[in-house]
């Protein structure tokens, strides 16, 4: 079994994104940089396969500049086999990355792609379904429990009113959200070890071919703080009074 | 010259649906799964129905969406599924999660859970949206759309082994004018849906959860509001035992009016709420349903 694990290099989820001064994009000084947590969850996923199919080669791939061999290298020490780096300094939108990872994949036979359902810088939930589409493979998105067998994925996805179990025929692509698994911790040591895993370096096989583009970002209205009532009494009478409820 | 096809996947979006096609500001279609009225302003009223997995799905609406410079959807995770496929099948840019239209071709979104509102704008038509109907006025009624079926060949390899949907009887959460929330402090799922779904019951609310609540399964995962769960838009948000996370704020910014009920009075929850009561969720929250 192939799978393939795309990853997102994205700044810190964690930490407090602005504007800069003049709206032209987002102010990136001093923040760290992480796998996108939805992708940490899909290399995860793919190492615990490993672990369960020894036989199971798990590559993950990344397109950018020579700073996101950090995040592929994190790949490896949580299990990856190989990284790939395509490397570009251009800019790539969702449907460019679908373009290249299908590219990718049809020189590279691969049973299952497995990714994070949206990257927290963009929050676009796009390119696994734009894969998918492109490959005219069956997918499943927001993965909540994943089970491989030969030629086909038992997938269990959330949905607006549940879940639901969907059978596909490999190859698929999946996207996995939160409550899928809990990704191991690596320490510094775990990286470092992971050194003598190839981290292939190669060129994108298309170019980027831009169908949207950020021309600008801007603070979203601030809510201020409102009013501290006493007691239950009070604030039923704010809410009337509000219109909010019926006096 | 641009014109829209607007998805409705649900009954409960098809005023949605009217409000981003009359926003834009071009001749609109709107397709829908459900019933619909027929005066909500578009060019067409048209009728599809078909409970499929999304690769079939989007197959079928591939051949539908043909001559639209436009096809959008209200935000759902089923929209998301379906229309970032559908997106990739017609090769097309794609804008999720749209809260506002500068033009037919630069629409605004957030990013960064929120904390950040981007302008994108589309190179290339056509473009596949999803949009959130709470960023837009409510559509204008009058008139009456010609009615038409159409039915979606689609085809796609993916089965469907089962579904498990949890009816609660209670509204739906991304729609609901009322929404109750509850976070970790409630403890299990039996006190949760006593405390929560009680005053929720009384309000006629929608009941929601933070993810700490839903991870702990306290809480059902349909409830999640937050950056990864639902967006809601409610005119009256009622936060118990919420402390009011990044994550959390980014699902519940478009509300109308929001209540806190924390027994922390430094929760950042109370920055944001223009209500706030300092007090313990199990006084207030069994008070507020008793007195109601």
């Amino acid at each position: 079994m192939k799978i393939l694990v795309p990853i997102k290099r994205v700044v810190d989820p964690y930490a407090k994104v602005r504007p800069l001064a003049d709206g032209s994009g987002i102010d990136l000084t001093g923040q760290n940089f992480a796998i996108n947590p939805f992708d940490e969850i899909a290399v995860e996923e793919a190492a615990r396969i490993k672990e369960r199919d020894p036989s199971t080669q798990v590559t993950a791939i990344s397109i950018g500049g020579p700073e996101v061999e950090d995040q592929l290298r994190k790949a490896l020490a949580m299990g990856a086999d190989e990284s790939i780096l395509v490397e570009s300094t251009a800019e790539w939108d969702s449907p460019s990355v679908a373009d290249e990872l299908a590219a990718y994949l049809k020189d590279n036979p691969t049973d299952v792609v497995i990714m994070g359902k949206q990257a927290t810088d963009d929050d676009n939930n796009q390119v696994g379904q734009m894969l998918a589409a492109k490959l005219g493979w069956p997918q499943a998105t927001f993965a909540s429990k994943i089970e491989l067998k030969p030629g086909e994925a038992v997938v269990t996805r959330e949905t607006d009113t549940g879940e639901e179990t969907l059978s596909l025929p490999l190859p698929a692509v999946i996207t996995v959200d939160l409550r899928l698994n809990e990704p191991r911790y690596i320490a510094l040591p775990g990286i470092i070890k992971a050194r003598s895993k190839p981290l292939n370096k190669v060129a994108p096989k298309t170019s980027p071919r831009l169908r949207t583009c950020m021309t600008g970002v801007e603070s979203p209205p601030s809510r201020q703080a409102g009013k501290r009532v006493g007691s239950v009494d009070e604030l039923l009478a704010e809410l009337k009074g509000r219109g909010v409820l019926n006096g | 010259m641009a014109k829209a096809l607007v998805i409705a996947f649900s009954s409960s979006d098809a005023e949605g649906a009217a409000a981003f096609g009359q926003a834009l500001g071009a001749p609109f279609d709107i397709l829908h799964f459900g019933d619909a009225p027929t005066d909500l302003g578009a060019g067409k009223m048209i009728s599809a129905s078909g409970d499929v997995p999304a690769d079939a799905l989007a197959d079928g609406l591939k051949a539908v969406a043909s001559g639209y410079s436009h096809i959008a959807a209200v935000s759902s995770m089923h929209s998301k599924d379906v229309m970032a496929r559908l997106a990739g099948l017609l090769d097309a840019a794609m804008v999720t999660d749209v809260i506002a239209i500068a033009s037919p071709t630069v629409f605004k979104r957030p990013i960064y859970a929120g904390s950040i509102i981007a302008t994108i704008e589309v190179l290339a038509e056509p473009v596949v949206i999803t949009f959130r109907p709470a960023g837009f006025a409510k559509p204008t009624r009058g008139g009456a759309s010609t009615t038409e079926t159409a039915s979606l060949a689609g085809s796609g390899s993916t089965k469907r082994v089962s579904v498990s949907a949890r009816a609660s009887g209670r509204p739906d959460l991304t729609q609901a004018k009322f929404v109750v929330s509850g976070g970790r402090p409630l403890r299990d799922a039996q006190t949760f849906e006593q405390v929560i779904g009680g005053l929720a019951d009384k309000l006629g609310a929608a009941v929601g959860a933070t993810r700490a609540a839903v991870d702990s399964g306290i809480a059902p995962n349909e409830c999640q509001v937050g950056q990864t769960g639902k967006i809601v838009a409610p005119d009256l948000y009622i936060a118990a035992g919420i402390s009011g996370s990044t994550q959390h704020m980014a699902g519940i910014k478009d509300s109308k009016v929001i209540v806190a009920i924390n027994k922390d009075p430094d929760a950042p929850i109370f920055e944001v709420a223009d209500l706030g009561l300092v007090a313990d969720l199990f006084d207030a929250v069994p008070e507020m349903t008793q007195k109601l």
